[in-house]
């Protein structure tokens, strides 16, 4: 299976350890990346917060080179890039006079039909059996928290993943690995995403939410699938009064220590909280 | 011949891109065209009039009119052209509206266009030939399907007018949803109360035949003839033995293995039993999935304890067959599945409420059970889980309803009421207890309606909330709500005792099925549409047969009750006279053509093809041809179509007359 691949720029700063991981187990499933040539960030928050004609103007060039690339299918790892990326098409599907000042400024136009998928998507292709039929490492006893939030299901009429309110496939896919995918209530709510540079103490308050209601339920690790998720609920648990750790991991992760890669390798040490007690739960060292 | 056209401008439907005058003129020209004319609405009363009196001061010997639709006006310019001498089958219409000037701008191109319809109307009704309508007998004996209050008040409305009544329905008990209920908005008078007493009527009536636990599984003939076959469903128990006594439902040593259906899985019913105790008729029926005789062949409990020999294991379904004029569907509603989604329709779910996973998350029947005096809980509000008082309770609308996303873009209509007054039994039960409801717009359009919801805020202090609710999920004991107060522009959590959630109404089940079997048409959600929805609100396309309550759409009782009775006038104005006449626009077979292969037989949709054989004076058999039933026949045409031969004939429409109109464009 041959997937073209858009890494997004926290792939190689926060995100590092996402993409290290996502490689090393694709590699093992017998998935090849091809990357994006010269690809260029998807403007995230800022450039919508900005200007209108640019949020759509930076995933088209994205999607242009994808076209230029012949791929049919291109991953984008990150929430926010896969959000982007998919509502651009949208957009331009939808609304011409937009559509016809994208092309005049890219000096190209969409063609489209390329399938823009996320991670959760990917590993659904890929299917469960494969992941169970290369497992070394049974996560038996492990109980997950599968976290999805804002970006990945909504909204809905444009994404068409999964149900928006109840989604169930990342815990189809944890199930692959002998892990308990535990039932909990805050697997959709927001983070605080980008607050977290201008106003912290949103981020605190809701990510701790996130991660009290986690444990309230029984979690041993919360799983995540988008770089800014991350860093909200992995970074910030040190800004929480009285607050006991929550490993976060990322989905890739998870898998790549199931597939029984060294959690060095996939980056585990790289987190600001200590995955130590899950590591051991596990029988791996960090 | 001597044609009178006459364009209408239908106000300036038709005269804002078609030149009237210009197509009159040049019908005018038409040859066999002695008068055209043009007016500004040719369906009012000078309209009218000028056809009558252009036919007898003009000598005209037909009539063409361009105008709206055949559907819309047909009938109207006919009568006008009998009640002048003239056969009403030498008139013709040409859509100017629907299929011109609507549909187009250009006022030029839209006249050409108007011209070329009434020339072809012109040339079909220089072919037309006088037709009489066809004459059939009435069966003055009306079915009524399904027995809930609409049911109920459409038979006991056709049989105090004297005429028979058949009344179907597919529970052991008729009474339908209406039963369940507490009490009513806006006067809050016992449902239970009210509508026993006309239970009771519809059973003892001499000229209504009642047919509970029964199914309607076919229906054959046209206005005036139906026949309707019933599936008689094996109650297991000889009806005709049965006194009511209950023994065997009390003995039946099944306790807690079937859910109640009358009181909303709230609490459990026998293997043998009577769904409610006032029901009627009072007669038990075995649950055949959890009877243990029925599972293991052993027990026989109720046998034993019956005095009257009624059980009567070895039931089968029997079929009746009944002749009825017309027909009166009220099958009612069902409420929305909010728990899981079904894989093969549009529905969502509402899977972040928790219903079905949280017992104290309920929907709007189950209320009405738990704060019924005979409900489960003997009209004391408990919550199911534990039976504590619920002191803080949090009702949801539009759940289902209004919300494209879960599948269903209609207003349920009745939720803003009842909701308002669940609330108010709430308060009025729970002096202490605090009652949020969270709504999207407060629809109480009725008599005393918005002076009722006024009376629960104000009086009651019921809290409302605009806006809706995100997620419920338990934490400690507590069931978390949170949603939006989108007047305050803040979020809104509260830590409820338990939920009740207002979910849409939906067509039954089997709906569609039902409809396909009657013959009638539904809509996308399965509600039976009706044949106009302003002027012909109770009648479907199908003659002779009428709706009646929320099958229609989502209906309060007042509403329901009025449908029905409307339902009921429209049957009696059938059974009005003993002869009915219908159009004589229907297939005619060619004897001498004919070749008898039976094509159309295998083809027609209304059955109305029969077999005739042809003798010689002795009596012996010489050929086998078709023969059209006129009075099945609905004039559709396909065995015109099909026929190899060319000897089938649609009166009014036959080859000559297609042809013409072909030819003259």
């Amino acid at each position: 299976m041959k997937i073209g691949y858009y890494p997004g720029c926290s792939s190689s700063g926060t995100g590092k350890e996402y993409d290290i991981s996502l490689r090393k187990v694709l590699n093992l499933l017998d998935v090849q990346l091809e990357e994006l040539n010269d690809w260029s960030c998807c403007g995230a928050t800022s450039a919508h917060a900005t200007n209108h004609l640019l949020s759509v103007a930076l995933p088209a060039r994205n999607l242009i080179i994808a076209e230029d690339q012949k791929l049919s299918e291109v991953v984008a790892p990150c929430a926010a890039c896969y959000n982007r990326l998919i509502v651009t098409q949208h957009e331009l599907e939808t609304n011409p006079q937009l559509e016809k000042e994208t092309s005049e400024l890219l000096g190209k136009s969409v063609r489209s039909g390329i399938s823009i998928i996320n991670i959760i998507e990917l590993f659904v292709h890929i299917g469960k059996e494969k992941i169970t039929e290369k497992k070394k490492n049974d996560l038996k006893g492990i109980k997950a928290a599968c976290y999805y939030g804002c970006l990945l299901v909504r909204p809905f009429n444009i994404t068409h993943f999964d149900d928006p309110e109840q989604p169930s496939s990342m815990e189809k896919i944890i199930s692959a690995t002998g892990a308990q995918a535990i039932d909990w209530n805050y697997k959709i709510e927001c983070c605080g995403g980008a607050h977290s540079f201008a106003h912290k103490e949103i981020v605190v308050d809701l990510s701790r939410k996130i991660i009290d209601d986690a444990r309230l339920h029984g979690a041993d690790v919360i799983v995540v699938a988008c770089p800014m998720c991350h860093s909200n609920l992995d970074m910030r648990q040190r800004a929480m009064k009285n607050h006991q750790e929550m490993p976060i991991l990322y989905l890739s992760e998870f898998i790549g220590l199931s597939l029984g890669i060294e959690p060095k390798e996939l980056g585990i040490g790289l987190h600001f909280i200590s995955s130590d007690s899950l590591l051991e739960k596990v029988g791996s060292k960090e | 011949m001597r044609i009178g056209v006459f364009i209408c401008h239908c106000g300036e439907n038709i005269g804002r891109t078609v030149d009237c005058p210009a197509v009159a003129e040049a019908a005018g020209r038409f040859p066999g065209v002695a008068y055209a004319v043009d007016n500004k609405y040719m369906c009012s009363d000078p309209g009218q009039n000028l056809v009558k009196n252009a036919i007898k001061e003009k000598n005209l010997d037909a009539v063409v009119v361009g105008s709206c639709s055949p559907h819309m006006h047909e009938k109207t310019f006919r009568k006008a052209c009998s009640d002048a001498g003239l056969n009403p089958y030498l008139f013709e219409m040409a859509n100017l509206r629907e299929h011109c000037s609507w549909v187009h701008e250009d006022i030029v191109e839209a006249t050409k266009k108007a011209i070329d319809l009434t020339r072809i109307a012109v040339e079909k009704v220089k072919r037309n030939v006088p037709l009489e309508p066809i004459r059939v007998p009435v069966t003055k004996r009306a079915l009524v399907i399904g027995g809930g209050i609409s049911g109920i008040q459409a038979a006991l409305d056709i049989a105090n007018a004297g005429f028979e009544c058949v009344l179907v329905e597919k529970e052991p008990s008729i009474g339908g949803h209406m039963s369940q209920l507490s009490e009513t908005f806006p006067t809050l008078d016992c449902s239970q109360c009210i509508l026993t007493p006309r239970m009771v009527e519809v059973y003892q009536h001499p000229k209504i035949k009642l047919l509970t636990y029964s199914e309607v599984e076919n229906v054959e003939g046209f206005i005036g003839n139906f026949k309707v076959t019933i599936r008689k469903k094996a109650r297991s128990i000889d009806d005709t033995k049965c006194n009511g006594c209950g023994n065997c439902a009390q003995k039946c040593p099944i306790k807690k293995k079937a859910f109640s259906e009358f009181d909303e899985g709230l609490s459990f019913r026998s293997a043998i039993y009577v769904p409610f105790p006032q029901a009627v008729p009072n007669i038990p029926v075995i649950d055949r999935s959890v009877c243990t005789y029925y599972q293991t062949g052993k027990c026989q409990m109720c046998v034993k304890v019956c005095g009257r020999e009624a059980i009567k294991f070895d039931q089968e379904d029997s079929f009746i067959t009944e002749d009825v004029g017309s027909i009166v569907v009220a099958t009612g509603y069902k409420l929305y599945t909010i728990d899981k989604k079904l894989d093969d329709s549009e529905i969502k779910g509402y899977g972040e409420y928790g219903y079905g996973k949280y017992k104290d998350v309920i929907d709007g029947l189950q209320f009405e059970r738990i704060a019924s005096a005979s409900g489960p809980t003997s009209g004391e509000i408990q919550r199911p889980s534990d039976k504590k008082t619920p002191k803080k309770i949090v009702f949801i609308q539009c759940v289902g309803s209004r919300d494209e996303s879960k599948g269903f873009s209609y207003c349920s209509k009745i939720c803003c009421m009842y909701t308002a007054k669940h609330a108010m039994l709430y308060k009025h039960k729970v002096h202490d207890g605090e009652a949020y409801v969270f709504y999207m717009d407060i629809r109480a359009g009725g008599k005393g309606y918005d002076e009722f919801v006024r009376r629960a805020i104000e009086e009651d202090h019921v809290k409302y909330i605009r806006g809706r609710v995100s997620r419920i999920y338990e934490e400690n004991g507590k069931y978390i709500v949170k949603g939006e107060d989108t007047l305050a522009g803040k979020s809104i959590t509260i830590d409820a005792d338990m939920v009740v959630l207002a979910t849409a109404m939906i067509a039954q089940p089997n709906a569609s099925k039902l409809a396909q079997t009657i013959g009638i048409s539904y809509d996308k959600y399965g509600f039976y549409n009706e044949a106009h929805p302003k002027l012909r609100p109770v009648e479907v396309s199908t003659a002779g047969i009428f709706l009646a309550g929320a099958c229609q759409s989502p209906k309060d009782i007042p509403e329901s009750v009025s449908m029905a009775s409307a339902a009921a006038a429209k049957s009696l104005v059938l059974f009005g006279s003993d002869v009915l006449e219908r159009e004589p626009t229907v297939a005619h077979v060619n004897d001498s053509v004919c070749a008898g292969c039976f094509y159309c037989q295998k083809v027609c949709a209304y059955n109305a093809i029969e077999k005739k054989e042809i003798r010689d004076r002795h009596g012996n058999l010489i050929r086998t041809i078709a023969y059209v039933n006129s009075g099945l026949c609905q004039g559709c045409g396909t065995c015109n179509a099909v026929c190899p031969s060319k000897a089938v004939e649609l009166i009014g429409f036959n080859d000559e007359q297609i042809y013409a109109e072909i030819n003259a464009l």
